[in-house]
């Protein structure tokens, strides 16, 4: 998945609408010395699994949204949803697919590594695959709004592994 | 050589400790020319009752040191100090290395302060400029940058940048007692002030050429805008957001146009905004990231970054859109692009094996020159004499502010007292 031809995949990203491969927007190949985010593609590394094993809910509605899993990591310089949100993503997006009036804001996130302006597309980038995501499963994209933080939020940690991410809050369920 | 390295230091830690006590970044001076030239401010002489507000004489002498050009006589050092020509024996200063000098006396008047200034070819003891300055005394700091920018453009025959601004985003607390501040702040880091105070974040302030409006993006109502502040009346507006990015604002020289990102169309594409009609003008068209503009001396082209060929590179494309031209092709990673006034030379974030550092490239030779050899630097921005680049990166893990010449010989920091310290923005010539 790393080595996806750049070119190739930004073009299947433009043109494509609701599959996964739609969601394989590669900002960049990685360069190599981000070995170790590169392993953790699947959520199994330790560094990022905290919350990213997903919750064990199959029904879900407004009184179990929130426990959701809602902080959604990602690889240096990717905005690919990583297999292990994939779960809790649907969760959300059938809640959303059924209830109209539920509504989400999404916050892109990038790690400090980079420059500012460039940061604040990648994490939109990221948002925006989330976003594709859930109109994919049927919800409506006035239910939803995004916004890209870049680096300017990092994650309290500190870590980039923790800080490259999405968070889906709801503002009305 | 110990002892004259130790007097160095001693000098620079007083004058350190003797600095402004208002300023929130205070200069380190890391490195400078080979070959220095010698000057000795000799103390100016103050007629008036009381102390005055400001060391005049020792802010010039700092100014100087700061740049990296010069080598300031210490004081202690001195034979004599003269105020007036009549008073130089011009044999001391020779013997003790000098090649120019600088002596004045403050007098004050019934509506301030008047400062008397002459320097001195210490060679051929020819006066090589002299002024009267009339100062109502609130000022006196202004003054001193002013004569500070006479003796080194008699000098070096560049135009001095000492009495400029430079803005910049510090960043206090965590979590939700975090507060960013957009400050203003003289080019020694001499009295600040805030422009803007936020609990969300603040990025990429950005001067008008006429140094009276500045640009900025401000997530305040929760969402990235543009804002454009005046100056002299703090009065501000917010220009027309639109869904997704409103970022990176960049002013042309005339000031009637803002290049900025736009991200309302499905991604980020370089737009230009005609601020008198409200017209948008879409530059660029390409799937890949496009952020990052800023133009070029006389207004006919944009450059900005883009990742269209895999990695971000800078890219020049005219004003009136068009197909963009690639320009940096060294590395794989080329970004936020700053043009010296004169157009030749482009200043870049350029990350190599060891990470993110300042380069220059000559527009003309096509040469790359990496200035930096710190990881996490980032927001260069160039006096607008051209001779140095402000940036931001990082030390002991905090944001810092530091500067290194285009040639890459002078090298200095900016600790700061006050938090993280980024996204720094040169003013234009103020005078």
């Amino acid at each position: 998945m790393k080595k996806l031809n750049t070119t190739k995949a930004r073009t299947v990203a433009k043109f494509a609408s609701i599959t996964l491969a739609a969601l394989l927007v590669v900002g960049c190949s990685s360069s190599g010395t981000i070995k170790d985010d590169a392993l953790d593609a699947d959520g199994s590394s330790a560094t990022t699994t905290g919350a990213n094993n997903g919750s064990q809910i199959t029904g879900v509605n407004s009184g179990n949204v929130g426990d959701l899993q809602s902080v959604y990591y990602f690889d240096f310089d990717q905005s690919v949803i990583r297999s292990s949100a994939l779960n809790d993503l649907s969760l959300h997006a059938q809640f959303l697919a059924e209830n109209s009036n539920a509504a989400v804001r999404l916050e892109g996130h990038a790690d400090e590594q980079g420059t500012r302006e460039y940061n604040i597309a990648l994490g939109e980038r990221r948002a925006q695959a989330v976003e594709q995501f859930f109109v994919g499963r049927g919800v409506s994209s006035s239910q939803i709004d995004t916004i890209s933080y870049g680096e300017e939020k990092p994650d309290v940690s500190g870590l980039a592994t923790k800080s490259r991410r999405v968070e889906v809050k709801y503002t009305a369920k | 050589m110990v002892t004259n390295k130790f007097i160095k230091l001693c000098t620079l830690l007083m004058l350190l400790i003797g600095m402004q006590a208002n300023a929130e970044l205070r200069i380190v001076v890391d490195g400078g020319v080979e070959e220095p030239t010698n000057i000795a401010v000799v103390p100016f002489g103050w007629d008036g009752d009381n102390a005055l507000a400001e060391n005049i004489s020792a802010i010039v002498a700092n100014d100087l040191r700061r740049s990296g050009m010069f080598k300031l006589m210490n004081e202690e050092n001195m034979l004599s100090s003269p105020e007036t020509q009549e008073q130089i024996f011009f044999r001391d200063w020779r013997i003790s290395g000098n090649d120019f000098m600088l002596v004045g006396s403050m007098k004050p008047t019934a509506n301030g302060v008047k400062a008397t200034v002459e320097l001195f070819d210490i060679l051929t003891e020819k006066k090589i400029w002299s002024q009267t300055i009339d100062s109502s005394g609130s000022d006196l700091r202004d003054i001193a940058h002013y004569i500070a920018d006479e003796v080194f453009q008699k000098i070096t025959g560049i135009r001095g940048a000492f009495a400029t601004k430079v803005v910049y985003v510090t960043v206090q607390g965590r979590g939700a007692a975090r507060k960013y501040r957009l400050q203003m702040a003289d080019s020694d880091g001499a009295r600040p002030q805030t422009i803007l105070a936020s609990k969300e974040p603040i990025l990429s302030p950005t001067w008008s050429r006429d140094g009276q409006k500045l640009a900025y993006v401000s997530f305040e109502t929760n969402r990235p805008a543009i804002y454009i502040q005046h100056l002299s009346t703090g009065k501000r507006q917010k220009v027309q957001s639109f869904k997704g990015i409103n970022g990176a604002p960049a002013w042309d020289p005339t000031g009637n146009k803002l290049a900025l990102v736009l991200s309302k169309d499905g991604n980020p594409e370089i737009y230009v905004l005609n601020l008198q009609s409200g017209g948008l003008v879409r530059i660029t068209n390409h799937f890949g990231i496009d952020t990052e503009p800023t133009w070029s001396p006389d207004g006919q082209s944009i450059l900005f970054t883009s990742d269209r060929a895999g990695r971000p590179q800078i890219y020049k494309v005219a004003a009136s859109g068009g197909k963009p031209q690639r320009i940096t092709f060294n590395g794989n990673y080329n970004s936020r692009g700053r043009l010296t006034q004169d157009g030749r030379f482009l200043t870049m974030v350029h990350q190599d094996a060891s990470g993110y550092h300042i380069a220059v490239q000559d527009l003309q030779s096509g040469r790359l020159d990496i200035l930096t050899t710190s990881r996490d630097d980032e927001s260069p921005t160039i006096s607008p004499n051209g001779v140095v680049v402000m940036y931001a990166t990082k030390l002991r893990g905090r944001g810092v502010l530091a500067g290194v010449s285009l040639d890459g010989k002078i090298k200095f920091t900016m600790p700061s007292s006050l938090g993280e310290v980024r996204e720094p923005a040169w003013s234009p010539f103020l005078n």
